[in-house]
């Protein structure tokens, strides 16, 4: 895949869709695009953040450790954006992500991330969105449990 | 040491001296006749007085006034060929005997600097000590082969002619020398000053290179803190202080000459006077007062030279005695305990015991004192302190390093202080705070540790023979250093040195650092073919590993004649191979004529300049509006931040006269462009199918034209060929590490060691990893890798007795403590001190000596002195 595909990609994903393409070029060109195998670990729970993915293609399943040992959590796939939360709030990771099938990943380093960010209030308006769309859901998650 | 420069000349260049003073003497009557001969040709040849009648007798021979005067001038001439050769000879023999004790000085003084107190380091600095032995006594070579031959000759000559004068006429001779009292008396009165000045101008240099060896040694203080502008200040103080005093010297001795040359020139004018009295008044003849005259043009030069002499002697003797005080020290070791062989091998297993042993140092600051200790053979003890405990003081004087002051040392009947170097430096072992790491290789490093004599005969080639006798005449060591050093009864040799060698890396968890320098480090395999052919070995297998398992097959793209490695960028896929030297390299390649024209010849030249538009165009849009010190540029940029605009300008100029019409330069500045360009990496997809075909047409055609004298500037891959001039790891992959695919680096890694485990390849790269170059002072390892390479040194040899002087501070906890067992094991039935200030590290010891305010305040086992009210347990609570 080409750098120029890789840009109409991204331009899918809402989280982009309003940054004008040579910006999201220059994304793509400084980002690393990471091949996994099924099994493989994007990133381990506990380790340092350093950087956030945006998956391109292929599924990966969210896991985080429990008492009762490992469960998932969240399924993701194309398009979605993972591990930004120890990149925004300087926490380890909070959950591990390992690729449930080939899956390719474009690895967004945490200072192109914050550059991304400061640059584009689009971008900032769209993760909040993405955030409280998951605070959302974990409260949600929460009441059940805490009815059952 | 001599205390004076004469006594050192007599003490070791007697027989020359006097060799060069008896040449000297047997000159004189050749000078005298040649002195003679022209009052010969001038009175009696040409006949001014008409005095004589011809024919004349003359060495028994008679002769006609032609014949006279043809047969004294050819005597004259003979004569000054003698004289030449004479001279000739003398100052070739002379110069080399100054050399020779010149040789001989440096080493007595660089011989002496290894045996001074190791205390005394803390009181004069390198910066003070090298120039004494490089600069300050170069001129007294010259000054050792002149000291007794020039008075000698300088002075016979000036006799002589003076004697040559006074047989002409007693008056005359008078007036040659009426004012030379005056000047005796006058020119060592002024000396005496300049002598003085002399010593404090050596001083003032001394003091100079100290502070800049200082300023080189703090030179990171000097950036952090700002301090330039006051070093340039002090520094500018000191330099003027050296102008001062040299000003003066030069004032003076300006002086000095300024008087002798005017007192020269008055004499003339007693000549003129009084010999051309005596002339007209028919008492001295023409001839001989034109003889005198030419005689006392001859006078000034062997004055002068007499004068310089007197000079050179003044400043050789103050520079002589002042760089002996500083060497000649009274608590010197003696060079029988450094140097002499022990009769038989002297282990060291007996008991170790220090009696009441204490240590004052200059400043009457107490280190230690009232120590007593027992260690019986094979006891691990902890000498445990905090902060200034005088625990690293001890162990310096119990590793015989130091002296004590009060009390003594024993190990078994043997008094420690009194034993050679010969027997601790082999049988006992001693790492300290901080290592030195001679700028060398590790394995070099290592065997320091075991090379304490020459275990074999020299080399025996002319040239090794010669350089050995002539260090001999010099009183230099006559052991050869390119010989063997290194004693196969003690550490084996061949395979099992090297066993040995990992051995004592993997004690220290080294072997791993060493594994992976290894594997960039390079092998010559004409020198080792058996290691080329089993990294073949490990390519095969390798390449194996990777395409049996999908997992992994991705990881590499192996190198391929007829294929394009996209993981590889376009120059080494048109050189496919290491450029070796500067012509290929990859800033370089693409602007070298023979790349060039490979270029043109498959007609690539157009599209690369085409695509290095794209490229630049490129560059320019997504780089363009970051600030120049964006890290992106340092990472992903062709272009560098500075370039940027004149791309920027090289485009537009582009646009108006296309790729064609531009210059020969920006033609250039595009086409090394694409030469960096890696599909895999950068994603650009600018290099199609067809190009990188044409790129492979190039290839071949690079290779089968390649001119003679360019092929040893390319290391072609081959398939089944070990490339010298790629590392190992290089060589085993054979192909690139994949882009994009995640964890390849570490993965790749993982694989080539269980490869290298297979086919029992590891300690092969770790022995390469053995060649690396440490770099000045170890400074290409950290300072843990530094220590762990003389812990490594001091195991090597399996001393009786090891001493740690907190040699492991700077590990982490948790290695500092595996390295400690691991340690205890290696020695154990032998005698290890490990002084320590972590009570963790302290307990893994049998028994603990614990030191306050520079005393041994409690010992015992780690059970014992962890509990209440003890002072271990106390400091263990405070850290």
């Amino acid at each position: 895949m080409s750098l120029n595909e890789e840009v109409e990609l991204l331009r899918k994903i809402p989280l982009f869709a309003k940054i004008e393409p040579s910006k999201l070029k220059l994304l793509a060109f400084t980002s690393e695009r990471l091949t996994y195998q099924g099994g493989q670990r994007l990133f381990q729970q506990g380790d340092v953040g350093d950087a956030a993915y945006i998956i391109i293609d292929g599924a990966a399943s969210v896991r985080i450790l429990t008492d009762g040992g490992e469960i998932q959590v969240a399924e993701l796939g194309k398009g979605d954006v993972v591990g930004e939360i120890a990149i925004l709030c300087d926490v380890p990771r909070t959950a591990s992500v390992e690729a449930t099938s080939k899956l390719i990943a474009l690895r967004i380093t945490k200072e192109l991330f914050f550059r991304l960010v400061s640059e584009f209030p689009q971008i900032s308006i769209e993760i909040m969105r993405e955030l409280a769309a998951r605070l959302e859901r974990t409260n949600v998650q929460l009441r059940e449990a805490l009815n059952r | 040491m001599e205390s004076t420069i004469y006594r050192f000349i007599l003490r070791y260049s007697k027989r020359e001296q006097i060799f060069l003073f008896i040449m000297t003497v047997i000159s004189f009557p050749f000078l005298y006749y040649s002195l003679d001969l022209p009052k010969r040709i001038v009175n009696d040849a040409l006949g001014a007085k008409g005095a004589t009648s011809f024919p004349v007798t003359f060495l028994g021979m008679e002769f006609q006034q032609l014949e006279y005067l043809w047969t004294l001038s050819g005597l004259f001439l003979v004569l000054v060929f003698i004289n030449g050769g004479f001279k000739y000879w003398i100052n070739v023999y002379r110069g080399r005997l100054g050399e020779l004790m010149l040789r001989r000085l440096r080493y007595e003084l660089y011989a002496r600097i290894l045996r001074f107190p190791i205390p005394h380091f803390r009181r004069v600095s390198q910066g003070e000590i090298i120039p004494m032995v490089t600069q300050e006594v170069e001129p007294l070579g010259g000054f050792i082969g002149d000291a007794i031959s020039l008075p000698a000759f300088q002075g016979g000559t000036l006799i002589t002619i003076l004697f040559f004068m006074f047989v002409q006429d007693p008056v005359l001779g008078l007036a040659a020398i009426a004012l030379s009292p005056l000047q005796a008396y006058i020119v060592p009165k002024m000396q005496r000053k300049v002598n003085a000045l002399g010593k404090e101008r050596v001083r003032a240099v001394r003091v100079m290179s100290d502070r800049i060896g200082e300023s080189i040694a703090g030179v990171q203080e000097i950036h952090a803190n700002n301090l330039a502008r006051l070093m340039l200040a002090r520094f500018s103080a000191q330099l003027g202080r050296i102008y001062d005093i040299r000003f003066e010297i030069y004032r003076r001795k300006f002086v000095i000459k300024f008087l002798n040359n005017f007192i020269a020139q008055l004499t003339p004018f007693f000549f003129y006077a009084l010999g051309g009295y005596l002339v007209i008044a028919g008492d001295l003849t023409l001839g001989a007062l034109v003889a005198v005259l030419a005689a006392y043009k001859d006078l000034s030069a062997p004055w002068k030279e007499l004068l310089a002499y007197y000079q050179r002697k003044e400043d050789a003797r103050i520079k002589y005695e002042q760089v002996i005080e500083q060497f000649d020290l009274p608590e010197i070791m003696a060079e029988d305990t450094q140097l002499t062989e022990p009769e038989r091998p002297t282990p060291l297993d007996g008991e170790l015991r220090a009696s009441n042993l204490s240590q004052v140092d200059d400043d009457g600051e107490v280190q230690f004192e009232a120590v007593s200790l027992t260690l019986p053979p094979g006891s691990h003890m902890a000498l445990f302190s905090t902060g200034a405990g005088g625990s690293e003081a001890l162990a310096m004087t119990l590793a015989r390093l130091t002296y004590p002051t009060g009390g003594r040392v024993t190990i078994g009947q043997a008094e420690l202080h009194t034993l050679p170097e010969a027997i601790t430096g082999r049988r006992m072992g001693y790492v300290g705070p901080a290592t030195y790491v001679f700028s060398s290789t590790i394995r070099e490093n290592l065997l320091l540790g075991v090379m304490h004599r020459p275990t074999g005969p020299a080399r025996d080639d002319p040239e090794a023979r010669a350089a050995i006798e002539n260090a001999g005449k010099a009183g230099n060591s006559v052991d050869d250093p390119d010989g063997p050093w290194i004693d196969p009864a003690t550490v084996g040799d061949g395979p099992d040195l090297v066993a040995r060698l990992i051995g004592s890396l993997s004690l220290v968890e080294l072997d791993d650092d060493c594994y992976s320098l290894g594997l960039r480090g390079t092998i010559d395999p004409g020198a080792r073919p058996e290691i080329a052919e089993r990294v073949l070995a490990a390519r095969r297998s390798f390449a194996e590993r990777l395409a049996d398992d999908p997992q992994l097959v991705d990881l590499v793209e192996p190198f391929a004649d007829d294929a394009y490695n996209t993981n590889a960028s376009m120059a080494e896929n048109l050189l496919f191979g290491t450029p070796v030297g500067p012509a290929f390299q990859p800033d370089t390649i693409a602007a070298h004529p023979y790349v060039r024209k490979t270029l043109d010849q498959v007609g690539l030249t157009d599209d690369l300049l085409r695509i290095g538009r794209d490229v630049a165009a490129t560059m320019v849009e997504l780089f363009a509006d970051l600030p120049s010190d964006h890290e992106f540029f340092g990472q992903f940029s062709f272009i560098s931040p500075d370039d940027l605009p004149e791309f920027q300008a090289l485009l537009t100029r582009v646009e108006r006269v296309g790729v064609d019409g531009v210059s020969e330069e920006d033609r250039a500045r595009l086409l090394s462009l694409p030469f960096k360009l890696i599909p895999a990496r950068h994603r650009l997809g600018m290099l199609d199918a067809d190009i990188q075909s044409r790129v492979l047409e190039a290839r071949a055609a690079f290779a089968r034209d390649l001119p003679e004298d360019l092929q040893a500037s390319v290391a072609f891959f081959s398939a089944d060929a070990y490339n010298a001039a790629a590392s190992l790891q290089d060589n085993i992959l054979f192909g690139k590490i994949a882009y994009g695919q995640a964890d390849s680096v570490s993965r790749v890694g993982t694989v080539i060691g269980s490869v290298l485990d297979d086919l029992d390849l590891r300690a092969l790269v770790i022995e390469v990893g053995l060649d690396f170059e440490v770099g000045i002072a170890g400074a290409r390892l950290s300072s843990v890798q530094r220590q762990k390479i003389g812990i490594a040194r001091a195991l090597l040899r399996r001393p009786d007795i090891l001493i740690l002087n907190d040699a492991a501070s700077t590990f982490d906890a948790s290695s500092q403590r595996r390295l400690v067992e691991k340690t205890l094991e290696a020695m154990s039935g032998r005698t290890v001190i490990w002084t320590t200030h972590r009570p963790d590290v302290a307990r893994l010891f049998p028994e603990i000596a614990v030191m306050r305010g520079g005393r041994v305040v409690e010992t015992g086992a780690p059970e014992e002195l962890d509990r209440e009210g003890r002072v271990f347990h106390e400091f263990a609570a405070q850290s």
